[in-house]
């Protein structure tokens, strides 16, 4: 009999883990075909970080090589953004002028870097931190060049700026609040993070402002940056000399193509707990372009949990149904253990416990609700955090073993009668 | 040629400034009443050690770890940081002292005592003094009091020590005069030790008594004490009466000595009377029932009997165990009664000897300073005494009071009841040292003017003080002192006094010169050196059985230290003749009725609770309590109860427990003591708000009723209720400081104390340098966030490097602080931990190890100790060579022969007790308690 069509825009992390997924519980029942911008097979972004601080090859990142996509029938297009989906002929259409019908569309753009609009932000040597692309471009800059600028403090700002210290760069990272992954980290967590990252070579600008990249006005190098100007937390002007800036200023969902469909977005695609978007059932969005009760994840295991429960309904099982994620941080620079999960902030009705061991380098602050472990805030020392992210989603109480939850599972194993 | 100024070299222990020159001063011991001479080491300036005077014939050299540790009481951290060292005045109670000038101070307070003497008399005026002041300063407190204030009231606190022994000594042989000499000890076959401990208290004694037995095989140490004291340990016959029954012990062994026919009835016949009449009270008093009231067994009692009446020279030793009874004079004429029954007296080796508890109180009692005495042995009561000396000192009769005063406590109850308007005090501190403390604070609050005249600055009793005067001390003053065996010895001065500090004497002249002015008449206190008083003290014994007349300083300087009565020479022994100091000549048996304490013990109150002394620290510790080092043998506030009523109360070895009495109550921790009778309890008598918080010390618990003779109070016997303290919360504290911030230290943590129930603030000795602060406290609920922070900003631990562990909700909190130098090895420099019970309770000896603390990892903030976790400190036995149980139990391990040998082997390798000796008991304990380890 004749399969029914499912295309995929978008050939990222979210999206073949959905298909592969969906391929498990009902092989048979697609003809797939998938759009992809970039020309590489499905890759680990997550490891783009230790391929700049040359810890990885790009080889080994490869999460699906081409053979994956034979074996399973798939029709790849790559190098090929989609540019348009027609949802009255329920097709979508490519670049090239590729058309693709479809009977279910799952969209999976991911998202895009946000490019703060300053002036010179299009010179040479100004990059994004987002693909394969930008990390090579990286990587060539390290060789070539000594001065770097990280724009971003948050996770990929810092790991960006460890990859190029690591290939040799002078690098500062410029940062607009004054701590470090402030959405991450508490204080004192940052404070220590900021301190040991220091100590490995990088230069931190923090609440700072940047009003301007400047550009070598001409010579061999004209139209490439050289500077970035930025105002200081006391509002004072500095200029700090850049052969490669970074921008790593956040994300916004990948949805241009569709909100041109005439699809719900806020925040990136609005879908239902199904992933269905509300605006066309057939049309299914998950990652990070897809905004889930408000929120739009932008770390793996959220979206991963995404794809499981969206593959059920692609292979018409119905069943599945995506409440939302807690999720918990890591920070991929080696050597550096830091986990954060839920709300590790505290706040009103949130009672605190905290340990902090300046001499090894170890700071723990677990945010206690009711009895309940419901944020975890960990520096120096992870083991136990995938513990504590699990007393946290378990929501189990921890009154019994309070007075060891700090000490880890095994102590807390002793106090058990 | 001036004797007291040696050229011997320097001691090598001293820690002086090489660059100086050094000189060396002979004078005495402050501390107990056997009267040590010492050597001060000195440039002049600044005391840089102290050893024994070869030449003193109490020591001969010896001195206790109290005393070879004098020097490090006058240490440039001491003298600047816990001496008092200017006049300081109080705008009002509670507030901050001032400093002033020592003109406005005399001037004030003498315009301030003018006004209360002419508003509501002369009796409104009280004097309490104190048993360290020197013979010449007694003098001129006595003149002051009597002459020229004209007030009977003043007292000593001799009378909480001595006046037992002192009207005792009257009643039966006539004069206040101990009949022996301190080789007595040497000489006597038998020695009977009542209510003393002196291998703790009078060490030096101990030495010589335990050196006697060495010498003599067949000797005989018999002592009776409610406690199985160090010294009971050494004893042949050890008597564990209950505490109070002395008097009945005394009529049994009395009753024993008759039956027998031990008695001496040539002497009896010859040389005293009254007799008759003791033979009828004791003649029920049959061993049998002597046992069964005192809790001994029978035949110890005819054995104590045989050997004290049949031993060819029978010496009894005797302190406050007798003295700070509601029946003192009756345990003192008791026990007199059997010296003169079986002529054991006037005899070299015999006799009553009363050991005294501080330096001076004979001194005391010779010059009359006291309410109870006059100056020459003379009698308030007695209207001719008086006369005598009006002439003596010049005045007209009426001038003087005519009368007895109030004794210490009738004092301060008076002042309480608001009669005494004035106090003024000096070198004693009753806010810890007097009984029922409830009574005494009352009476220095409701005082008008309380005049605190002092040598240290922080005692319980200054809080009380409007006007603070710093007085000279130890190693600063000129004069004269009399230790147990009437002995004289100079008191010398090495360095000025600390900062404006001034000799107590002067202090007194020159506020009486000015009273006296303000009187309009010469003054009456005129002398103008410590000799001259003396010489008007010597005077004043012309003729009486003290006489001294015979005695000058320059013989005291060529010839040494001399005992009195001296009129051609000395006179080591009295009553050799057989007369005794009795208008007939005749000793008196005095025939008093056991009388059993003043309080019983009750349902509600069922221990008896006794108070004792610590081998390493002395009355109040304002002197031995500076030097950080005397705390390491048994250096903590404890109560101790026999394991059996711990048990029996469920009550677990270091476990808070709340002690009651009708009149006050105390926390302290429990040690359980099986030294103790069953329904006994101990606390030592040191321990006051200086040390143990804001509750009232161990004096909150004691009574002042007092011996109806001598005016002496009970402070060995209080009915008390033990029970279980519920303070679940335990705070530690420790840091690790700057000798020379140690003090100011102390005192924010001082002040922290009156918000818990149980606090106590002890210092560790530290290396060179270093001091270390301890400050524990328990309470029943988590403690308040202000003393917290108080504590973090004290200990310093609000810095970044502090470790922390905190959980606010619980209450828990813990802080450390690691020294900054030393990396893996740096010792724990801060410690800070709140949380129920005792967790984290190793972390305490962790500190006070200054073991490398990085080693102990995560375990440093965790709820439970380390799986190895070290040692405890193991109690310190010897405190010269700082030699602790294990290493000693360890060499004993491998230490062969008899006791003797291997004690030896064990001296000679670890140098315990080779120094004073005072650990030398507890030596012989643990090698009797050690075996051997044969290696198999």
């Amino acid at each position: 009999m004749k399969k029914l069509k499912l295309v995929m825009v978008g050939n990222g992390m979210a999206g073949v883990r959905t298909l592969e997924e969906m391929l498990k519980l009902a092989p048979e029942l697609y003809d797939v075909t998938v759009f992809g911008a970039e020309p590489h097979p499905n890759y680990n972004r997550i490891l783009l970080s230790p391929v700049l601080a040359g810890e990885q090859t790009m080889d080994e990142i490869i999460l699906n090589p081409l053979s994956w996509y034979d074996a399973h029938g798939i029709t790849l297009h790559l190098g090929r953004p989609v540019t348009r989906i027609d949802r009255v002929r329920r097709q979508v259409v490519a670049a090239d002028g590729t058309t693709a019908p479809y009977d279910r569309l799952l969209i999976a753009t991911g998202s895009m870097p946000f490019v703060p609009p300053v002036p010179g932000k299009d010179l040479a040597g100004v990059l994004a931190y987002r693909d394969i692309a930008d990390t090579q471009a990286m990587i060539d800059a390290a060789a070539r060049y000594r001065h770097a600028v990280v724009i971003g403090g948050g996770l990929l700002g810092l790991e960006a700026a460890n990859g190029l210290m690591q290939r040799g760069m002078q690098v500062t990272v410029v940062h607009l609040s004054d701590t470090l992954l402030e959405r991450q980290l508490d204080r004192s967590a940052s404070a220590l993070l900021r301190q040991s990252l220091a100590e490995r070579g990088l230069q931190f600008v923090l609440g700072a402002r940047t009003q301007a990249l400047l550009g070598h006005e001409d010579g061999p190098s004209a139209g490439r940056v050289r500077a970035v100007q930025l105002s200081d937390s006391a509002g004072r002007p500095v200029e700090l000399p850049a052969d490669l800036v970074v921008v790593a200023a956040g994300v916004r969902p990948n949805t241009a193509l569709a909100e041109a469909a005439g699809l719900l977005c806020n925040r990136g695609i609005v879908v239902t707990d199904t992933l269905q978007s509300v605006t066309d059932p057939r049309i299914y969005a998950v990652g990070e372009c897809a905004a889930h009760r408000g929120i739009a994840y932008g770390l793996v295991a959220p979206l991963f949990e995404q794809g499981k429960v969206c593959a059920t309904h692609l292979a018409q099982m119905g069943i599945g149904r995506y409440l939302g994620s807690s999720v918990s941080t890591k920070l991929k620079v080696t050597g550096i253990d830091l986990f954060s999960a839920g709300n590790f902030s505290g706040g009103p009705g949130t009672e605190e416990i905290t340990l902090s061991d300046p001499h090894t380098g170890v700071y723990k602050k677990l945010v206690i609700q009711g009895d309940r472990l419901v944020g975890a805030c960990l520096y120096g020392d992870t083991v136990d955090g995938s513990w504590y992210f699990q007393l946290l989603r378990e929501g189990r109480t921890i009154a019994d073993i309070r007075d060891q939850l700090m000490f880890g599972e095994a102590a807390a194993g002793l106090a058990q009668p | 040629m001036d004797r007291h100024r040696l050229d011997a070299p320097p001691c090598a222990s001293s820690d002086r400034a090489p660059d100086k020159p050094m000189s060396e001063t002979r004078s005495t011991c402050p501390y107990c009443g056997v009267g040590c001479g010492v050597v001060i080491e000195h440039d002049g300036q600044q005391i840089t050690g102290v050893r024994g005077d070869p030449d003193h014939p109490a020591n001969f050299g010896r001195l206790c770890t109290k005393g070879t540790q004098l020097h490090l009481t006058a240490t440039p951290v001491v003298l600047q940081h816990q001496r008092l060292r200017q006049p300081l005045k109080r705008a009002s109670r509670g507030a901050a002292p001032q400093a002033l000038t020592w003109d406005d101070a005399n001037r004030e307070i003498a315009e301030r005592l003018l006004a209360i003497r002419a508003t509501h008399g002369p009796q409104a005026i009280g004097l309490y003094i104190s048993g360290q002041l020197l013979t010449e300063d007694y003098h001129a407190f006595n003149k002051l009091a009597r002459a020229v204030i004209n007030t009977p009231h003043i007292d000593s606190n001799s009378r909480l020590c001595m006046s037992s022994a002192v009207v005792g000594y009257k009643q039966s042989l006539g004069a206040d005069a101990p009949p022996c000499s301190y080789e007595d000890i040497e000489q006597a076959d038998c020695v009977l030790v009542s209510g003393a401990n002196p291998a703790w208290a009078h060490p030096i004694l101990f030495r010589r008594l335990e050196a006697a037995r060495a010498q003599r095989p067949g000797h005989r140490l018999i002592v009776i004490d409610p406690r199985r004291t160090e010294t009971a340990e050494l004893a042949d016959l050890h008597l564990q009466i209950r505490p109070g029954t002395d008097v009945a012990l005394c009529h049994g062994l009395l009753h024993a000595i008759i039956r027998r026919g031990w008695t001496a009835p040539g002497f009896i016949e010859g040389h005293t009377e009254g007799f008759e009449a003791v033979k009828t009270l004791v003649h029920d008093w049959m061993p049998a029932r002597a046992a069964q009231v005192c809790g001994v067994p029978e035949a110890d009692i005819w054995r104590a009997a045989e050997w004290f009446a049949t031993a060819p020279a029978s010496l009894s030793l005797y302190c406050q165990g007798l003295n700070q009874s509601s029946s003192g004079t009756a345990k003192n004429t008791a026990l007199i009664n059997l010296h003169l029954a079986t002529g054991q007296i006037g005899r070299a080796g015999a006799g009553p000897f009363s050991l005294t508890g501080q330096p001076n109180a004979m001194g005391g009692r010779e010059s009359g300073g006291m309410a109870t005495l006059l100056p020459g042995h003379r009698d308030p009561a007695r209207a001719d005494d008086w006369a005598e000396i009006a002439q003596l000192w010049g005045v007209d009769a009426t001038d003087l009071p005519g009368r007895r005063g109030h004794t210490a406590v009738e004092m301060f109850k008076a002042a309480a009841r608001g009669e005494i308007k004035a106090l003024w005090i000096a070198c004693t501190n009753p806010a810890q040292s007097m009984p029922d403390q409830a009574l005494v604070r009352a009476a220095l609050d409701r005082c008008e003017l309380v005049i605190l005249q002092e040598a240290f600055a922080h005692t319980a009793t200054a809080r009380y003080a409007d006007y603070l005067l710093p007085a000279a001390t130890w190693g600063e003053k000129e004069g004269t002192v009399t230790n147990s065996e009437r002995r004289i010895s100079r008191v010398r001065a090495a360095v000025p006094p600390a900062g404006l500090a001034r000799a107590d004497w002067r202090i007194v002249r020159d506020i009486a010169a000015l009273i006296d002015a303000g009187l309009g008449r010469a003054p009456r206190l005129a002398a103008q050196t410590s000799e001259a008083l003396w010489l008007e003290h010597r005077e004043a014994t012309r003729g009486r059985d003290l006489d001294i007349t015979g005695l000058s300083w320059a013989t005291l300087d060529r010839d040494g230290p001399q005992q009195w009565p001296y009129v051609g020479g000395a006179t080591p022994r009295l009553y050799t003749s057989g007369r005794f100091a009795t208008d007939n000549g005749r000793a008196r048996f005095i025939a008093r009725a056991y009388q059993p304490p003043a309080e019983d013990t009750t349902a509600q109150h069922p221990f008896s609770l006794t108070t004792s002394r610590l081998r390493d620290q002395w009355h109040g510790m304002s002197r031995s309590g500076s030097v950080p080092r005397l705390f390491a043998h048994q250096g903590r506030p404890q109560v101790r109860l026999h394991p059996d009523d711990a048990a029996r109360l469920q009550l677990a070895d270091g476990a808070l427990v709340q002690v009651r009495s009708a009149r006050g109550e105390l926390v302290l921790p429990l040690q359980l003591d099986g030294n103790l009778a069953a329904a006994c309890a101990d606390i030592p008598m040191h321990w006051g708000d200086e040390f143990i918080g804001a509750q009232h010390g161990v004096n909150a618990l004691t009574q002042g009723t007092f011996c109806p003779d001598a005016k002496q109070p009970e402070l060995k016997f209080s009915a008390v209720a033990i029970e279980p303290a519920d303070l679940p919360w335990r705070l530690t504290a420790c840091v690790w400081v700057a000798a020379d911030q140690g003090a100011s230290l102390r005192g924010r943590l001082r002040a922290l104390m009156p918000h818990f129930a149980y606090a106590h603030c002890l210092p560790e000795p530290g290396p060179d340098g270093l001091v270390g602060w301890c400050f524990e406290a328990a309470s029943a609920l988590a403690p308040a966030p202000e003393q917290v922070s108080a504590l973090v900003t004290a200990l310093g631990l609000d810095r970044p490097e502090v470790l922390r562990y905190t959980d606010a909700r619980r209450g828990r909190l813990r802080l450390l602080r690691l020294a900054p130098e030393g990396g893996q090895a740096a010792p724990l420099q801060a410690l800070l931990r709140i949380g129920p019970h005792d967790e984290g309770a190793w972390l305490l000896d962790l500190w006070r190890s200054r073991r490398p603390a990085a080693a102990a990892g995560r375990w440093l903030l965790s709820p439970s100790a380390p799986p190895t976790d070290a040692p405890k400190v193991s109690p310190q036995v010897c405190n010269c060579f700082d030699v602790r149980e294990d290493v000693i139990r360890l060499t004993l391990s491998h230490c062969s022969g008899s006791p003797r040998d291997r004690l030896a082997q064990l001296q000679a390798e670890q140098r315990c007790g080779t120094q004073c000796g005072s650990c030398l008991p507890a030596l012989r304990r643990l090698v009797a308690t050690t075996p051997e380890e044969v290696p198999a």
